[in-house]
């Protein structure tokens, strides 16, 4: 069954389109992987679905187990949202985690500090109950001691599991990672990328850009390739992998495989 | 021991102030030959000090033709230049440095109203009188209550700052004065409400209050007095010329025309002939007995400076405070206010960061008044510098939230927050602590800053010291002391920014 539905999304900054008649959906349990050359939108889509970014036309249909119809986002052309689509963006947030690049831990709050936040101001958790939840997801990743830390104190690889953990603490029905291993250090790309395939494993729903080729191959279900804005192939890793249909694919491919 | 520059400096300080310190002892330096007549008619003109904001009928700017100066003290100096051969030149400045501008040499002679009076002939010569003043209690019309001294226990009366009637003041018992710098304002709170009284010498009254139809004299002028020129005390030989003038216009009939064209000749001036042929008896005439406040010992005067200094504390925290919260106010919505809300915002932060904050103070307290709205003193400096500071800490704080990744708020929207939220918890903490320097930087200014509102009647510190100053002549030491005392309340905020300046470089962002 679909969980996010992305009907004709198109998506302009100024007259250039960056995003051009977008036309995806991802499966309850399924791991979407999109790859394709930098700056060809893969960032802004997933900013799009958690609503970080608006659209110009199209819509995002997100299919929730507790709410019996879906929430659409809608396409927006005003500047600023309204009350009412603030509200809608707000609900998708709540069932869409998202992972960042920068990692975006919040400097002033210690680790435990960071994951809690939400749990207790958002979904009005108890203290106690937030913490143990946080200290269950941090030990499986492997940071339980690093509890009342300082995000500064952490490596990027650290920080990235810490961000990771905080978007889970929020229990999210989808995770959205966006090239979460590219400002890491080559070394501390692994110990990331094994917490976010033991998540792909275990079930949840993902949706990831990638530079990881391997990753991409082994983990996903399923591979878009996403060019100028265009999504110009999809299908199992296999077939992307070892058969391209389209020519830009292959091109993409050998680039990005020759590089190592 | 770890060397700490922080406290070196304060030594160095203190030391450079100590070793300042005997020449505030020497303030009386030897008075020796001088020629200034001789200059004043090489130069042509006779320079006379004297202030235009104390008004009319004295100096004031012809209300037809404001460039021009008119007043009974400018047709005066013109007689007594004319008389000198020589054209006459007014030099502005405030009443309360008249003198100390005299010892200083920024003009020949000092004429205002001044008053002859035993401290003020240690510091200077005076010619003989050219003026008999009175003081005259002037109440709102229909106060019945005050009719004369007497009746003013408990009441809050408005003088000038330093003047005779000021001294006259001190001596009743339970008043609470309130002084000015100028002569209009007093009349001006009197009518609206905020004095019960104005004790002022009558030609003040005469010009100001007896006109106006909410304000009444209250009883007869009391005191009696004298205003003679101020002459430097080595100046003998001009001394001599003007004296000579004075009592020339007195014989022909010319200095009686002057008060009777500004409606200021009453039998009273008829003292002034006896005078004019004594030459030595001023000293004594004096009805006002002035406590010999040059003697006085200097630490009689902390408790007045210190009562001044807290109320700069008072006005300067809760000016900060009101700052600090009305410009978080104002930058939210100049960020996220949206079009009308957002221009609201940026209009107030540049009209209160384009326009002096003195104008901003004078319309707060004497300008609302004219709309209906009546603030007392207090609330009035409160709000001025509060309002006034709101604008730059808004600007501070807007520094710091673009300082803010904008992945922050990213993040934090990600996680299901709303806007008001994120800002609250992830990005006014971390705004904040990049603003802070700033903070504290402005607090040290305002503190300073705070001596402004000494012109909406508020007794300060810098008031508190003009007052005394201008009373004992003891500009050097008593500023020395309360310069140490700015200093003092200042530099441990220095420090406590310096402390978390550093703290923020660290690593550690708890405070």
């Amino acid at each position: 069954m679909e969980i996010i539905i992305i009907r004709d999304l198109y998506k302009y900054y100024g007259e250039t389109a960056v995003l051009k008649g977008i036309n995806l959906s991802v499966n309850r349990g399924e791991a979407l992987a999109i790859i394709g050359p930098s700056g060809s939108g893969k960032s802004t889509l997933l900013r799009c679905i958690n609503g970080l970014e608006v659209f110009q036309k199209g819509e995002i249909m997100i299919n929730s187990t507790v709410t019996s119809t879906p929430i659409a986002l809608h396409s927006v052309n005003k500047k600023r949202p309204s009350r009412e689509d603030r509200e809608t963006i707000r609900r998708v947030r709540l069932l869409v985690g998202m992972v960042f690049q920068q990692f975006n831990l919040f400097p002033h709050m210690t680790v435990i500090e960071n994951i809690i936040e939400a749990p207790v101001r958002v979904l009005g958790q108890k203290r106690e109950e937030a913490m143990e939840g946080a200290i269950t997801l941090l030990r499986r990743v492997g940071l339980e001691d690093k509890l009342n830390r300082y995000p500064d104190e952490l490596s990027g690889g650290e920080q990235q599991r810490v961000a990771i953990v905080r978007a889970l603490a929020m229990r999210p029905e989808v995770m959205l990672f966006d090239e979460p291993t590219s400002s890491l250090d080559p070394e501390m790309v692994g110990e990331v990328l094994s917490v976010i395939k033991d998540l792909i494993y275990e079930g949840l729903t993902t949706i990831i850009s990638t530079h990881e080729m391997e990753f991409a191959r082994d983990v996903a279900d399923r591979v878009a390739v996403l060019y100028g804005g265009e999504i110009i192939e999809e299908g199992i890793p296999e077939k992307i992998f070892e058969a391209p249909e389209n020519e830009k694919t292959r091109s993409f491919l050998s680039r990005i495989l020759r590089k190592r | 021991m770890k060397f700490k520059p922080i406290l070196t400096i304060s030594y160095v300080i203190s030391l450079c102030l100590i070793l300042l310190l005997p020449f505030c002892l020497y303030t009386d330096i030897a008075y020796g030959f001088s020629d200034t007549l001789q200059k004043i008619k090489e130069r042509g003109y006779l320079l006379w000090g004297s202030d235009q904001e104390g008004g009319a009928p004295y100096v004031f700017p012809d209300p037809e033709d404001p460039s021009r100066l008119i007043g009974f003290e400018v047709d005066i100096a013109e007689a007594i230049a004319r008389r000198l051969g020589v054209r006459q030149r007014m030099v502005q400045n405030s009443w309360e440095s008249l003198i100390p501008g005299l010892e200083r040499g920024d003009y020949d002679i000092a004429m205002n109203g001044i008053e002859i009076t035993p401290d003020r002939q240690k510091r200077v010569l005076f010619s003989i009188p050219y003026y008999v003043y009175t003081e005259q209690l002037v109440v709102r019309r229909d106060e019945t209550g005050i009719n004369s001294l007497d009746d003013l226990k408990g009441k809050k009366v408005g003088t000038l700052s330093g003047a005779v009637a000021h001294r006259i003041l001190e001596q009743v018992e339970g008043v609470k004065i309130v002084v000015y710098s100028g002569v209009v304002e007093p009349y001006e709170d009197l009518a609206l409400g905020r004095l019960d009284a104005v004790f002022l010498d009558l030609p003040i009254a005469a010009y100001y209050a007896k006109p106006d139809r909410r304000l009444r004299y209250a009883g007869d002028p009391v005191g009696e007095g004298f205003y003679g020129i101020a002459i430097r005390r080595d100046d003998k030989e001009l001394k001599e010329a003007i004296d000579d003038a004075l009592r020339d216009m007195l014989l022909s009939g010319e200095l009686k025309r002057i008060y009777e064209k500004w409606d200021m000749w009453n039998d009273t001036q008829r003292k002034l002939y006896l005078m004019a042929k004594k030459t030595d008896t001023l000293s004594r005439s004096g009805e006002v007995t002035v406590e010999e406040a040059r003697e006085t010992p200097i630490f009689k005067f902390f408790p007045t400076l210190l009562k001044g200094a807290g109320l700069t504390v008072l006005i300067s925290v809760i000016s900060m405070a009101v700052a600090i919260v009305l410009g978080l106010i104002l930058v939210l919505m100049r960020l996220y206010g949206g079009v009308p809300i957002s221009t609201i915002a940026q209009a107030y932060i540049e009209i209160y960061r384009g326009t002096p904050l003195l104008i901003q103070l004078y319309i707060l307290y004497y300008g609302l008044p004219n709309i209906g709205i009546s603030l007392n003193p207090l609330s009035a400096a409160i709000i001025g510098l509060g309002m006034n500071y709101a604008a730059y800490e808004a600007e501070l704080y807007r520094g710091g939230i673009n300082s803010v990744s904008k992945g922050q708020m990213e993040a934090a929207l990600s996680l299901g927050m709303t806007q008001g939220l994120a800002l609250r918890r992830i990005i006014l903490p971390q705004a904040f602590r990049v603003a802070l320097p700033g903070i504290t930087n402005d607090f040290i200014a305002l503190f300073k800053d705070s001596s402004l509102v000494s012109v909406i009647a508020m007794v300060e510190l810098t008031k508190t010291y003009t007052i005394l100053a201008t009373n004992t002549l003891r500009f050097f030491e008593l500023g020395l002391i309360v310069a140490l005392l700015y200093f003092g309340m200042s530099y441990p905020l220095s420090i406590i920014a310096r402390r978390l300046e550093e703290r923020l470089k660290g690593r550690r962002w708890k405070l």
